[in-house]
């Protein structure tokens, strides 16, 4: 399974990296496992990543909780929780 | 069955500036049945954690923006009866004093106009995939969301809208 990752504003500067595609490893299903498959590269990606870190997930663009299915083609974006208006 | 609501919604994002007159002339163009017109405008404050702040960076993520926008303004437009809805938010780099966000909501209504802005507001800053980046003599530090807004967007939940059918607007 291929997916589009795309990081945004702190994460994006702490993981030197705006995007990326990703063949996600065989029994990573859910955008949790795809964290914890992050955050096992260690360093930056463990420490943003680590659980009681708070940031949010979009999956196709729409904001998502960590149980959700990732899919073929998904666009999976990380980023800290907003900040507009 | 319940009806699809019919407002006309525009979402803008931009590093432009915005001109209240023009947007509120787009806004309420060609329908007489518009009895309420309320415009927000959220400008870049000076101070935020007792720092000067000599500018103030956006970021957003391109397409999920406009869906998310246009999300929250269809959801106000089911909670309560809405001619149109337009919202212009800036990005870019913006200094203090500056417009950065503007929400025009029209109804038939003033307390619906009134409600659905606050409304929209509200889940703009918590749903809308916004980051603010302050430039303060002592550097650059991103904005932390807060928790007061997570809130604020919360109550909408216990809400329910009232009926306006017997409502004069003015």
């Amino acid at each position: 399974m291929q997916i589009k990752l795309l990081y945004f504003a702190r994460l994006r500067e702490r993981f030197e990296l705006d995007g990326e595609d990703l063949d996600v490893p065989r029994g990573v299903q859910t955008v949790a496992g795809l964290l914890s498959h992050l955050a096992g590269r260690g360093d930056v990606w463990a420490d943003e990543l680590a659980s009681g870190r708070v940031f949010r997930v979009a999956l196709d663009q729409e904001l998502v909780d960590f149980s959700a299915l990732l899919h073929d083609g998904a666009e999976v974006a990380v980023f800290p929780p907003v900040t507009g208006g | 069955m319940e009806t699809l609501p019919q407002a006309s919604i525009h979402i803008t994002v931009q590093t432009d500036d915005f001109n209240l007159a023009n947007e509120h002339q787009h806004l309420s163009q060609g329908d007489r049945g518009i009895g309420a017109m309320v415009s927000f405008v959220g400008l870049v404050r000076d101070l935020n954690l007792a720092d000067d702040v000599v500018a103030l960076e956006l970021e957003h993520y391109p397409g999920m923006t406009e869906k998310a926008l246009t999300g929250i303004a269809e959801e106000a437009a089911v909670r309560w009866p809405l001619h149109a809805v337009r919202i212009v938010h800036r990005v870019g780099r913006l200094r203090p004093g500056d417009r950065i966000v503007l929400v025009l909501v029209a109804s038939a209504h003033r307390h619906a106009a009134f409600e659905a802005s606050t409304f929209i507001m509200d889940y703009l800053k918590t749903r809308a995939p916004f980051w603010k980046k302050e430039w303060t003599p002592a550097g650059p530090r991103w904005v932390d969301a807060r928790v007061g807004d997570v809130s604020a967007a919360d109550r909408w939940h216990q809400v329910v809208s009232e009926q306006y059918g017997n409502d004069d607007h003015d």
